[in-house]
């Protein structure tokens, strides 16, 4: 239960973090909260021959509102995420995923940066990630570049993150006035990764809804599910829109299977969820975003 | 070398205590900086010019921390090895949390494992410590 030895290098910069990062070649890893990636290196599960550790990073520490969306710096804190009066006003959806994600100590540490390149299949960042679009930019000393979420998860615990690339930021895009939204996990206690979890917005207009959004996590990796996004598309919809719908979702992957739920259980699950989610994003007691 | 072994075997502050090594027990839950955090997921290297608070700091037997009295005065703690943690954690969630409920306390303090109490007691003691810090602010 110790961690093997490794060379330990701290940048103060992006740039020399890439530059270290280039030099150290294939078995370097980034140490960001450290709350995933030190697990692993206590259980030696993993050898690095050097760690980066970005956490003295503050350029990759903020939350800032631009023309085009709400951006968050990759060593945005749990914690930070959870309490940031910025997102409550934008995203007010991710405010609420991020009650379910871990506990206080591990909140005041983990990254969202660190969330994502992890991409844990049960983890609630990869989900809000894939329910609000978000544009997930990397850097490497060749340049910059930004994936959709559907690019950037590739299963579980893969991204398309290459060698040499740092995830620096994410930007959410602002939702339409009038979206509303709904968010329900089901884990074994609070603070547990998800077991299965669903999250969706609502665009309406009066009772009418003009487009909404439906993603799921209890796969390899998180899901939108146009489908079903589609069958309440333009409609009022009544309670038998939605159950279909969550029918839809509940069909839409392989769900996982393992010693804490069957597959069976979390096909459940999905239509369980969504189908909550759903009703309480068009509920007209639910305040607009 | 993690922190958590730095504080024990180099610093010999054993207040400090170790139950799994990932993250998942809390037992090792120190004060950085303001805010709790596993001494056992991070390196002691990673500490250089942060400010450190472990249970040593917290109080003396002579002189307690109120939350350290009231642990005592509800028998929060039965062998003791997840006390240590059960209170800076509980410190850093009454600084965020002055007026927390009762399920906002069990939700604080799910991060840490406890074999012996069965919780109630050290909800128990939360919740008065909590209570005699907002009388004090008054
Ligand atoms: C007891 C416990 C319970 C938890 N429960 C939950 C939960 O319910 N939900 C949940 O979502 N998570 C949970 N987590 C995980 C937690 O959210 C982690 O903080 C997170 O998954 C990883 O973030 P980190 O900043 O700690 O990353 P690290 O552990 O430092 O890194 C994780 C991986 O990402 C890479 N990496 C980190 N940052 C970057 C970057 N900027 N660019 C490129 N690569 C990078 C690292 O090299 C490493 O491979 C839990 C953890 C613990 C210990
Ligand atoms: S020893 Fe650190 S959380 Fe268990
Ligand atoms: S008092 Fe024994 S583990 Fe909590």
């Amino acid at each position: 239960m110790k961690p093997p030895a490794f060379q330990y290098l701290r940048p103060n910069t992006v740039s020399e973090a890439l530059d270290m990062l280039a030099a150290a070649g294939e078995d370097a890893k980034i140490l960001a909260g450290g709350q995933s990636l030190v697990p692993m290196l206590n259980f030696r599960l993993l050898k690095p021959s050097a760690l980066i550790d970005i956490n003295r990073i503050g350029e990759l520490d903020f939350i800032s509102e631009s023309e085009t969306g709400l951006r968050i710096g990759a060593l945005t804190r749990h914690r930070v995420t959870q309490t940031s009066p910025l997102i409550a006003k934008h995203f007010p959806v991710l405010t609420a995923a991020m009650d379910h994600v871990a506990h206080l100590a591990i909140r005041n540490r983990g990254t969202i940066g660190g969330s994502l390149s992890h991409a844990d299949p049960a983890a609630e960042l990869p989900l809000l990630m894939t329910l609000l679009d978000a544009k997930i930019r990397l850097a490497s000393r060749n340049g910059s570049r930004e994936l959709s979420p559907a690019e950037f998860f590739q299963g579980s615990l893969m991204t398309a993150l290459e060698e040499g690339e740092i995830l620096t930021e994410v930007e959410l895009p602002y939702l339409p006035a009038n979206t509303r939204w709904g968010f329900e996990e089901f884990a074994q206690r609070s603070g547990d990764f998800a077991i299965v979890a669903a999250a969706v917005t609502a665009t309406l207009s009066g009772e009418k809804c003009d487009a909404c959004r439906i993603a799921v996590i209890g796969g390899e990796m998180p899901i939108r599910v146009p489908e079903a996004e589609d069958a309440l598309a333009g409609i009022v919809p009544t309670a038998e829109h939605i159950k279909t719908a969550a029918t839809i979702a509940s069909e839409a992957a392989e769900w996982n299977e393992d010693l804490h739920a069957s597959r069976d259980f979390r096909k459940q699950l999905v239509q369980t969820l969504v189908a909550r989610a759903l009703t309480a994003a068009l509920s007209p007691s639910r305040p607009v975003h | 070398m993690l922190l958590s072994d730095f504080l024990r075997e180099t610093l010999r502050m054993t207040g400090t205590h170790v139950g799994c090594e990932h993250g998942v027990c809390g037992a090792c839950t120190i004060i950085a900086d303001g805010h709790s955090i596993r001494s056992c997921l991070m390196f002691a290297v990673q500490a250089d010019g942060l400010s450190l608070q472990t249970v040593e700091g917290l109080g003396k037997v002579s002189d307690l921390h109120p939350l350290q009295e009231s642990f005592r005065e509800h028998h929060a703690l039965q062998c003791g090895f997840c006390t240590p943690g059960m209170l800076m954690t509980g410190v850093d969630f009454l600084d965020k949390h002055p007026n927390a409920t009762d399920e906002e306390i069990r939700e604080g303090l799910s991060g840490n494992i406890c074999r012996c109490t069965g919780y109630e007691h050290i909800v128990a003691a939360v919740r008065s410590a909590a209570a005699r810090k907002r009388e004090t602010i008054r």
